[in-house]
């Protein structure tokens, strides 16, 4: 296991009376991507901003490197930010906004030069030392950030929302060079999204985040194939989720039906959310004592095709490389290894989070 | 941008300060004023002068002159800033810099120049002669005293309603055509509305001011027409009745007080409609 | 037709606010003393104006007032407007209305109460108190001119500085003033402008051997002004109308450099 960099540690933040982040823990590590992956007003910007020193909680602890730095202004803390907006100082050059870290902290003109210069390197913006930011394009000024950040030598490199402003080629491109930076450098990044292709596709860690509670922590295949709970399931990804109740060890009833499964440790007859993604499900032709169903709608999506069956309890969500006809008769089969049983939410926070 | 509070409260406080003895006291001696006697009593008698005939007269011309100037200046200012908005894209800016320019002349001696265009052996007297046209003299009188408002107070009408005119979307008007609106249409339906809080701010800016001139009246109404603002002036620097003068400038106020008030309504039910 | 008529319509309207520009000009170069009498042309007046005490001292008083004025509100309305940011939608406009009361309010009103105030502190009425005057007046025009761009100014800037290492002084000194250095140059120029153009309010506040241009003006007007006045406003005006060329020229110039780089 790497070595802990930052430990939060039971964070609570309110504006006013609205409750942002509810008793968070969290512990980032050495080297590490991690996203913070979230539906807006989830709490995920305020966390990144506490992190940074823009916002200090109003309970709670801040560790870095085994020190409290919950009160340390921003300007003294080893962690520099890239943001939204890029926010680069108009009136002042590419070399000077880059250049504008290490002078404040005394660093010699001969150390700055070179170290401009290997910013723009790794940024891919060789040679743009003297070019006027505000006449740079989105994606330009979006790499001028992150080397103007990067130029510090941070421990953690936080990044709020840097890709939404770009098209959709460039944000792509922009992904890869993140992690090729990340793991170049060596810098931690604590990556902020509402995009869960970006969570899924660039971070080492992604943190789910709902109504300031973190929902789920782990690798991205992690929380894609295992979701912890019924928001998870639904905002990564698509999935089916049903109400179902646990039969015993390995076997749950949904409309029903009693299928087998691979999850063990919930009590008999627990009522539990199911989770069934899409492309997991494998359309067959009508067989007795199997679900049947009707296809009520066909969307064509290049790869793949969305499909609507209807069995008459629940509209399933079917993706599949095989085009059907609307109002076809199918029948609907499930893998056990497919079958996700997560816990129905208990308190009424997560209850509430789930409607989202 | 402050860490604390306090620190800009700090910022907030020299401002306070200086509104408190610089904006509300003057205003309170103002009605200390207004409202005694030389020897300190309390009546009301300096207001109630107002409505003496003269005084009234006077009032009643200052509202008058400053109605039609401020109508004068809204007519002439619609379609001077619609051609400029119209043509600042393709012209450049320099047109409408000219027309800012003449603000930088000395307010007193146009309008002293005025005096000498419009008098009876003036230079607009002496054009009409070389044509062979019978003169027009216009100096001493109310004509005299409105072209001056005008002249003087027609840029901050221009202004807000330029200002206006720009923040319109060239597509809302291109919308509306492609609708079926002609041009007439668009102007009423769409540009006049959008342009209202323009036209709002311009006209508190010309009326007040020539409701309370007493300098174009002076130099153009050669002493025959007193306004509201020469009988307060000739109170304060010539009769030195301060207590009258006060009093009058409270009335004065009055018609601020409502204009502004006006102008506050109008905003607020504008935003209203936005949302 | 109607592209002719708008072009008359703009003629009519320029010959309106020059012609009498054009006569305090042609004036200025008048052999007479006396205006609407042409006699012929010359530059004596010109070259009488330094010799003309009154006038090059309401001159300097109007210069030094203007400039004092300008800097002392552009201070006070930046720490103010700085505070006003970070307070509350419904405080901030009730700032704002209080701070507007001088532009709203008629300059004839403004002028007699700050008199009185004066008199009532016990002040004498002169350079001093002129100038604390113009302050008063420019104060919310320089709060008009910088609230906006600092409302529209993101927060990360100052933020960004702040976590690229800076204090929160040096954060704002290197980038949030430069940030905010069009409006504030736009409120230092207009603060000054209003200074030297105001009548009223200085007629009121200066006290007696103390002039502006303005109240000069105002003064001679009773006894015939001295011609020297119109050659002084032709320069003063020829002067502003080179530095509108030269910014018109210099913004055209800009314009193209941008689209070159493009």
């Amino acid at each position: 296991m790497k070595r802990e960099l930052i430990h939060l540690e039971n964070v609570v933040k309110t504006f006013g009376s609205l409750m942002v982040l509810d008793e968070i823990d969290l512990t980032i590590h050495e080297n590490e991507f991690m996203t913070l992956l979230g539906p807006s007003g989830c709490g995920k910007t305020t966390l990144l901003r506490i992190i940074g020193g823009f916002e200090s909680p109003d309970t709670g602890k801040i560790i870095f490197d085994g020190k409290d730095i919950t009160q340390v202004p921003p300007n003294k803390r080893p962690i520099n930010t890239v943001f939204q907006k890029y926010s680069l100082f108009s009136h002042m050059n590419v070399e000077e906004n880059i250049a504008f870290g290490p002078k404040i902290n005394g660093k010699s003109s001969d150390y700055i030069r070179d170290k401009i210069k290997y910013a723009l390197k790794l940024v891919n913006l060789d040679g743009y030392e003297k070019h006027d930011v505000t006449k740079l394009s989105g994606g330009q000024q979006q790499r001028i950030a992150i080397a103007r950040a990067v130029v510090n030598e941070p421990k953690v490199l936080l990044l709020d929302e840097p890709l939404s402003a770009l098209d959709l080629k460039l944000r792509r491109a922009m992904r890869n060079e993140l992690v090729r930076i990340n793991r170049e450098t060596g810098i931690t990044f604590v990556f902020v999204t509402h995009d869960q292709e970006e969570a899924l596709s660039m971070s080492d860690t992604v943190v789910v985040m709902n109504q300031g509670y973190i929902q789920q922590v782990g690798t991205p295949e992690n929380v894609y194939n295992e979701p912890e709970n019924a928001f998870v399931a639904d905002f990564i990804g698509d999935s089916n989720i049903i109400d179902g109740v646990m039969v015993r060890d390995k076997l749950v009833r949904i409309f029903g039906r009693e299928y087998p499964c691979v999850d063990v440790g919930f009590p008999e007859e627990c009522p539990v959310d199911v989770q069934i993604r899409p492309e997991d499900i494998t359309l067959d032709v009508p067989q007795e004592n199997s679900l049947n169903g009707t296809v009520t709608r066909v969307g064509f999506w290049g790869m793949s095709y969305d499909i609507t069956v209807d069995t008459g309890d629940f509209e399933w969500l079917v993706q599949s490389i095989h085009g059907r006809k609307v109002g076809e008769k199918v029948s609907l089969h499930l893998d056990p290894y497919n079958i996700q049983i997560m816990k129905k939410p208990q308190s009424e926070d997560e209850a509430v989070s789930r409607e989202i | 941008m402050f860490r604390t509070i306090g620190i800009r409260n700090l910022f907030l406080a020299p401002f306070c300060i200086w509104a408190g003895i610089f904006i509300f006291v003057p205003l309170l001696f103002m009605f200390y004023y207004g409202l005694t006697t030389p020897a300190g009593n309390f009546t009301f008698e300096n207001i109630l002068m107002i409505f003496q005939t003269e005084f009234f007269y006077s009032l009643k011309m200052s509202v008058l002159l400053a109605f039609i100037s401020t109508a004068v200046c809204l007519l002439l200012a619609y379609p001077l800033c619609l051609i400029l908005v119209d043509r600042a894209k393709s012209a450049g800016a320099i047109i409408t810099l000219l027309f800012i320019l003449p603000l930088w002349m000395n307010s007193l001696l146009s309008t002293m120049a005025w005096q000498t265009i419009l008098e009876r052996d003036g230079t607009l007297n002496q054009i009409l002669r070389l044509l062979s046209l019978p003169d027009f003299t216009l100096i001493n009188t109310a004509t005299a005293i409105v072209i001056g408002m005008v002249y003087n107070y027609l840029p901050y009408m221009v202004l807000p309603l330029y200002v206006a005119l720009t923040k319109i979307d060239k597509s809302i008007i291109e919308a509306a055509k492609d609708l079926g609106a002609n041009t007439w249409q668009t102007f009423y339906k769409i540009i006049l509305p959008l342009s209202l809080p323009g036209a709002v701010s311009g006209i508190t800016m010309v009326f007040i001011p020539a409701l309370t001139t007493f300098a174009i009246s002076a130099l153009l109404g050669g002493g025959r027409i007193l306004l509201i603002g020469n009988v307060i002036e000739q109170e304060f620097t010539f009769e030195y009745n301060w207590n009258l003068g006060a009093a009058l400038s409270i009335v004065l106020m009055i018609f601020i007080v409502v204009n502004m008030a006006l102008t506050v309504f109008f905003e607020n039910s504008h935003e209203e409609e936005k949302n | 037709m109607i592209s002719r008529l708008k072009t008359i319509y703009l003629a009519i309207i320029f010959l309106f606010l020059y012609a009498p520009i054009g006569v305090l000009i042609a004036q200025s170069f008048n052999e007479s003393r006396y205006r609407g009498h042409w006699t012929g042309f010359s530059l004596k007046w010109y070259e009488s104006l330094f010799q003309q005490d009154k006038i090059i001292d309401a001159l300097q008083n109007t210069i030094s007032i203007g400039i004092l004025s300008a800097i002392i509100s552009t201070i006070l309305a930046l720490i103010t407007c700085l505070a006003l940011r970070e307070i509350g939608k419904n405080f901030r406009a009730m700032f704002m209305s209080v701070a507007n009361i001088p532009i709203l309010n008629a300059d004839i009103v403004t002028g007699i109460s700050l008199m009185l105030l004066f008199m009532g502190m016990g002040l004498k009425l002169g350079y001093g108190s002129i100038l604390l005057a113009h302050i008063v007046f420019n104060v919310p025009y320089v709060m008009l001119c910088i609230m906006p761009q600092l409302m529209a100014l993101d927060k990360s800037f100052y933020e960004a500085a702040l976590d690229l290492g800076a204090s929160p002084f040096k954060a704002f000194t290197s980038v949030v003033l430069p940030e905010l250095r069009p409006s504030i140059v736009a409120g230092f120029l207009l603060a000054f402008t209003m200074s030297a153009d105001d009548f009223i309010i200085t007629y009121f506040t200066r006290g007696a051997g103390v002039h502006t241009l303005p109240t000069e003006i105002y003064a001679e007007l009773k006894l015939g002004i001295h011609p020297e006045m119109y050659a002084l406003s032709t320069l003063v005006f020829i002067t502003v109308l080179i530095f509108v060329i030269l910014f018109a020229m210099n913004r055209k110039k800009l314009l193209n450099q941008k689209e070159e780089n493009f």
